[in-house]
């Protein structure tokens, strides 16, 4: 007990020296002081962002900022709208090509596939992601774009009666060869969320289904799918901020074109594409009115993310409680069947 | 499937309608078909990518820098040395940052502030890291190390780039491990007397670390990749460069500006380039996958 022996004998025989102690304060405060600097970080970042886009909204208002379809760098007109509009056409047409086959994926990997082909499976879908963006615009821009242009041309002259998608001259980067890109660069997280969700549906449930005498696709339909919901549409949301977001491929396949498309099948631009495109050249207004269409970009994802979030949370808490409540009914399960049994 | 004293007419009751099964089997096979769709673009990919690279792959495509000449025919345009150190010393810097910051911040989620208001919020702007667009990193870089400092491009700028594309994955991943570290172990240690740093320095961190190298490998094959943060911090250049003060060579950057060009030298250069790209990042992740397998607890 040499510390009962030492000087200052009000403190406990088990309390440490302020000495000894400072080491541990040290690394407490360090550390809250780290997590804390990252916070203020994120707060400097979005405030001097805000700083640094003020003249170009000050020069027309924001609203007129997004809405304006007038991109013109010469004459420094600077209305993003045909920006917005390439940004929410592409990632919109991710969804709509990218969500079902997602969905269906993961579909086959949790209740049709083989136990065995399910972990190649989820490798391969999941090594999509491990291909960067730049790759994904050199393949799409070298190999599918003309592979795929007669057949777009051949779609547009059938349909060339539908505005917007019909009738013009397919260009070889376009609109739609943007967002099938981003259909196959979103595939793997919306796919990997949905079977994570998947994985979750209680199987009492698709025991249930199957013993009423569904087929597997009612089954699927009935016990699965409405279950999966919400966690679907969270994945999709947070696909759909990738999509948003995603910049190189997009910058080399949608034609990097100023203005409003005139279909589907001809050039545009985009919010990040423009960034990416421009920034190096841009000057003073212009340099402006590119750190305000990254402040659009970055509010539209803040509030997609958002919105996921929420979705992907909710589903995650109702699976949990889902979950407790089967598991317990699965505990009981074994031991009726063993007294069936062993009466 | 006897069932007695049941006779054919009583079990058809019970069979599948035709039509059901039908409408099943359609449903199955739409399923099975947009999952082969679903991997075809991979198969694409890896075959243009194999055969388009590995015809520009040689010696000195990996030993010489790139030229910057691509309008003459006769003369050499060089290949990618440049851009692969420049890559590795971007990445390298970038982890060093990310890393030791990342899992400082998981430490203090999981080890302090537990579930504090503060570090909620904390949480909570992690999460809005993580969703914001590569190339807006890139723009808070430059508006506070270009346009704040007066000065131009340099290798490090984008090392902090990537650095905070990086943070995210790191705090999360490290954060899913942290908390999968059983309570009894700090509190066998902290009975024993161990003050609070020890423990997480001699019990918690070595416990963690197998499956935080999981998490850290998959951020730096994502970082590896990205082009849009180094567009403006980085710059391009085509020398060989050990110093990241300066303009500093990337592959993602390379890539992106040989794509451009008109030449079909200097595209076959993109495309031998982004092979390498894909073993470099498809390494680390095998890696990863190795090593979460080893993990205990991931």
């Amino acid at each position: 007990m040499e510390s009962a022996s030492m000087p200052g004998g009000d403190r406990s025989v088990l309390e440490r020296s302020p000495i000894a102690r400072l080491p541990d304060r040290a690394l407490k405060y360090g550390l809250t002081a780290l997590a804390m600097l990252i916070l203020a970080l994120i707060v400097y970042f979005f405030i001097r962002l805000v700083g640094e886009s003020r003249p170009a909204f000050a020069r027309a208002g924001v609203f007129s900022f997004v809405f304006n379809n007038d991109w013109n760098v010469s004459a420094e007109r600077f209305g993003a709208l045909p920006l917005v509009v390439g940004t929410l056409l592409t990632s919109g047409l991710a969804l709509l090509i990218g969500v079902p086959v997602a969905v269906a994926t993961a579909i086959y990997a949790t209740e049709l596939c083989p136990l065995r082909l399910r972990a190649p499976l989820t490798v391969l879908v999941e090594l999509l992601a491990a291909v960067p963006s730049v790759v994904y615009g050199l393949w799409g821009i070298f190999f599918l774009a003309p592979k795929l242009q007669p057949a777009e041309q051949w779609v547009a002259d059938r349909l060339s009666f539908v505005p917007f998608i019909g009738g013009g001259t397919v260009t070889i980067p376009n609109y739609f060869i943007t967002g099938l890109i981003l259909a196959i660069m979103i595939l793997p997280i919306v796919s990997a969320i949905s079977r994570e969700v998947m994985t979750t549906v209680p199987a009492d449930q698709k025991e249930a289904a199957l013993g009423l005498g569904a087929t597997r696709w009612e089954m699927i339909r009935i016990a699965v799918l409405p279950y999966c919901r919400s966690g679907i549409v969270g994945g999709a949301m947070l696909g759909l901020g990738r999509a948003i977001g995603e910049t190189i491929a997009v910058t080399i396949l949608i034609g990097d074109a100023p203005q409003l498309g005139s279909h589907l099948f001809g050039q545009g631009y985009s919010l990040a594409a423009v960034i990416a495109n421009e920034f190096g050249e841009a000057q003073g207004l212009h340099r402006s009115a590119l750190f305000a269409a990254g402040l659009v970009l970055f509010v539209l994802t803040l509030l997609v993310n958002g919105v996921a979030r929420a979705l992907v949370l909710r589903a995650s808490r109702t699976d949990g409680a889902q979950r407790s409540r089967s598991s317990r009914s699965g505990g009981v399960g074994p031991l009726v069947a063993d007294t069936a049994a062993g009466a | 499937m006897s069932v007695p004293g049941a006779s054919p007419p009583q079990l058809a009751r019970f069979a599948v309608s035709p039509a059901r099964r039908r409408r099943d089997r359609f449903a199955r096979g739409a399923i099975l078909a947009a999952t082969i769709v679903a991997l075809i673009p991979l198969v694409l990919i890896v075959y243009y990518l194999l055969r388009k690279g590995l015809g520009s792959w040689s010696g000195s495509f990996f030993s010489t820098n790139p030229t910057g000449n691509t309008f003459f025919k006769g003369s050499s345009i060089g290949g990618i040395k440049s851009a692969i150190l420049g890559t590795v010393e971007i990445v390298a810097l970038a982890s060093a940052i990310s890393i030791p910051v990342g899992i400082g911040v998981a430490v203090w989620l999981v080890e302090y502030g537990r579930d504090s208001r503060l570090a909620s919020t904390v949480r909570f702007f992690v999460d809005v890291l993580t969703g914001v667009p590569s190339i807006v990193f890139g723009l808070f870089i430059y508006i506070v190390l270009i346009v704040g400092t007066g000065s131009t491009y340099a290798g490090y700028k984008g090392a902090l780039a990537l650095s905070l594309l990086m943070l995210p994955v790191v705090i999360r991943s490290a954060e899913v491990i942290l908390l999968l570290i059983p309570g009894a172990l700090r509190e066998s240690a902290l009975a024993l007397g161990a003050p609070r740093w020890r423990v997480i320095f001699s019990i918690v961190l070595p416990t963690a670390l197998p499956g935080m190298v999981t998490g850290v490998l998959l951020a730096i094959a994502r970082a590896a990749g990205e082009t849009a943060p180094l567009l403006f911090t980085a710059g391009a250049t085509l020398k060989t460069n050990f110093n990241l003060g300066q303009f500093t060579n990337s592959l993602p950057v390379q890539i992106y500006s040989d794509v451009t060009s008109p030449t079909t030298a200097v595209v076959n250069r993109a495309w031998g380039a982004a092979l390498t790209l894909v073993v470099m990042i498809l390494l680390l992740n095998m890696i990863a996958r190795l090593v979460s397998r080893r993990s205990r607890l991931a």
